[in-house]
């Protein structure tokens, strides 16, 4: 069972989606006016998230950072995925949306 | 074209209102060359993590201390507090400026007459001197703080065979007004034990009492308590030429001085709280001064300042192992370096900087070090930039007692370098290998084979 939720919440995060009512700067401001919290992001964090915003899946996201920065691509793999996770937890994926 | 350079990406919730409880210092400035040297470079060549000493910052400490006391009392030794810093370049470097040794134990005295102390300028502290130091201290006329009656009824016995009569200071413990109060070192003047050990030097005759010690704390942070410590001497030798007609010709103040560093829980860092050398001295040459001693009896003011010296040369350079995300979300960074060689870790919550370029973007993290054992925390909260694995790192003001109190634990000790006012960098001290640690052990014959 363990595996199997593991499992789904791994393709979860594959195609998350941020929510779409944030509001999101040029200079990495985000407000989320349905809990009212306000966050900084760097560049390339704010890239990220105006990649979601625009329903872009994961797997070309990546790519896109690979090809921008100077980086390797295992490095990209874990801070993505931690970037979401933490996207996730300040609720600001389309999905904790639905669960507010 | 050219790829950008790349951060990790991070978000931060802004919290308005409240403190924020990691505080407001950043630290995202990078620290790139010591003296001229470059971080990458001298991690290239001596490798991580790295202790790099700056010489000059030594001798800057060094020479802006002997202003402060020469400038306020007309005579002032230095002795270079071993057990701070006692790697041979370093004591070096504090004998070229003019200090003698203070050491706390034979293996230090043996540390001090090798890099070629002369004997008469040694002042050996500490409660544990064997029969054969002390001995040879006698015969090379170092000057002995008796520590407690049992050392002092040795060196009587001593006496009896060596034909010298031994060079002696007693040390001196007291109330200052801070807490908590030392007693621990040497005689207590208010009960007067003090006098006691002073009575019985005196009508044995078999020895020389020279001069007053006392060492009344560490990391103090209050100036006036040397006052107080330097009047109570001062009326201790005046005392003695009174009643035995002897005139004590040096006080010894020890050492205590506070650095730099940051303890932990204060509010305010280190920078900002450390009282300046000028007003140790000023209290400590005040109090002689006031304290009725006639021009030509004026005792020979000795320093054993070491943390207030070296702290701020000493800098620990390291690299990012990995990132993880805790339990509770909280960053954490594992660094190459822990506890076991930042001994310091346990009390102060040292300045890290990277040592490359970031943009202003920064994160709380945790800092742990690589030992696989619970307690290696190097902070428990700091703020850098995202730094990644193979990012790395300065931890400043590391130069008082990680080089001396480190353990070889779990890993080998780092090697140390010195960069010199050229900015050149000089091996020290080698990075430690397995057959530095082989070479002490012994394997019994019926040990030396085994089959799995």
């Amino acid at each position: 069972m363990l595996t199997l939720s593991r499992l789904r919440r791994d393709q979860k995060i594959e195609t998350m989606k941020i929510k779409k009512n944030i509001a999101i700067s040029d200079s990495g401001f985000i407000f989320n006016p349905s809990t009212g919290d306000s966050f900084s992001v760097n560049p390339i964090g704010l890239e990220i998230i105006k990649l979601l915003k625009d329903e872009k899946p994961a797997a070309e996201i990546k790519k896109h950072i690979l090809n921008l920065y100077a980086i390797d691509e295992a490095t990209v793999e874990k801070d993505f995925y931690d970037f979401l996770k933490m996207l996730e937890a300040n609720k600001l994926s389309a999905e904790t949306e639905k669960a507010n | 074209m050219a790829k950008l350079q790349y951060e990790r990406p991070l978000i931060q919730k802004l919290n308005t209102g409240t403190m924020n409880k990691f505080g407001t210092r950043t630290e995202y400035r990078p620290h790139t060359e010591i003296d001229g040297a470059k971080v990458e470079a001298l991690m290239k060549e001596f490798g991580s993590p790295l202790f790099v000493i700056s010489e000059k910052t030594i001798r800057d400490k060094f020479n802006d201390a002997n202003r402060a006391f020469k400038t306020r009392y007309p005579k002032v030794q230095f002795a270079w507090s071993y057990k701070t810093n006692y790697i041979a370049a370093v004591c070096n470097v504090y004998h070229q400026l003019g200090s003698w040794s203070e050491v706390v134990s034979g293996f230090e005295y043996n540390k001090a007459l090798k890099s070629g102390v002369p004997g008469n300028k040694i002042i050996f502290n500490g409660p544990d001197k064997t029969v054969e130091e002390l001995k040879l201290a006698i015969e090379n006329s170092s000057l002995i703080h008796i520590d407690h009656l049992d050392e002092l009824y040795t060196i009587i016995e001593l006496t009896n065979e060596i034909k010298k009569r031994p060079k002696v200071a007693i040390r001196v413990n007291m109330d200052t007004g801070i807490y908590p109060m030392w007693d621990r070192f040497g005689f207590n003047y208010e009960n007067g034990q003090a006098w006691d050990a002073i009575n019985k030097i005196v009508l044995t005759d078999k020895m020389d009492l020279v001069g007053l010690h006392c060492h009344i704390g560490t990391f103090m942070l209050a100036p006036s308590a040397y006052g107080v410590a330097a009047a109570k001497l001062s009326e201790l030798a005046l005392a003695i030429r009174k009643k035995y007609g002897k005139t004590i010709q040096y006080l010894d103040m020890g050492g205590g001085f506070a650095s730099k560093n940051t303890l932990k829980g204060s509010f305010l860092p280190g920078t900002d709280t450390t009282p300046p050398i000028d007003d140790y001295a000023e209290a400590i040459t005040t109090s002689i001064l006031n304290a009725g001693f006639l021009e030509e009896e004026l005792p020979t003011l000795y320093l054993e300042t070491g943390r207030a010296l070296i702290d701020e040369a000493g800098y620990l350079l390291g690299t990012v192992i990995s990132n993880k995300r805790l339990s509770d979300g909280r960053k954490a960074t594992i660094m190459d370096f822990g506890v076991n060689i930042l001994f310091t870790a346990f009390w102060y919550d040292h300045k890290i900087t990277p040592a490359q370029e970031f943009s202003h973007y920064t994160e709380n993290s945790v800092m742990y070090g690589p030992l696989c054992m619970n307690i290696d925390v190097v902070r428990e909260n700091v703020t850098l930039p995202p730094m990644k694995k193979g990012d790395h790192v300065v931890v400043h003001t590391v130069g008082a007692y990680n080089m001396t109190q480190w353990m070889q634990f779990i890993s080998l000790r780092p090697a140390v370098v010195m960069v010199d006012l050229q900015g050149k960098a000089h091996l020290i001290r080698k990075r430690e290998t397995l057959s530095n640690i082989d070479a002490s052990e012994e394997m019994p014959g019926y040990l030396k084979e085994f089959k799995l």
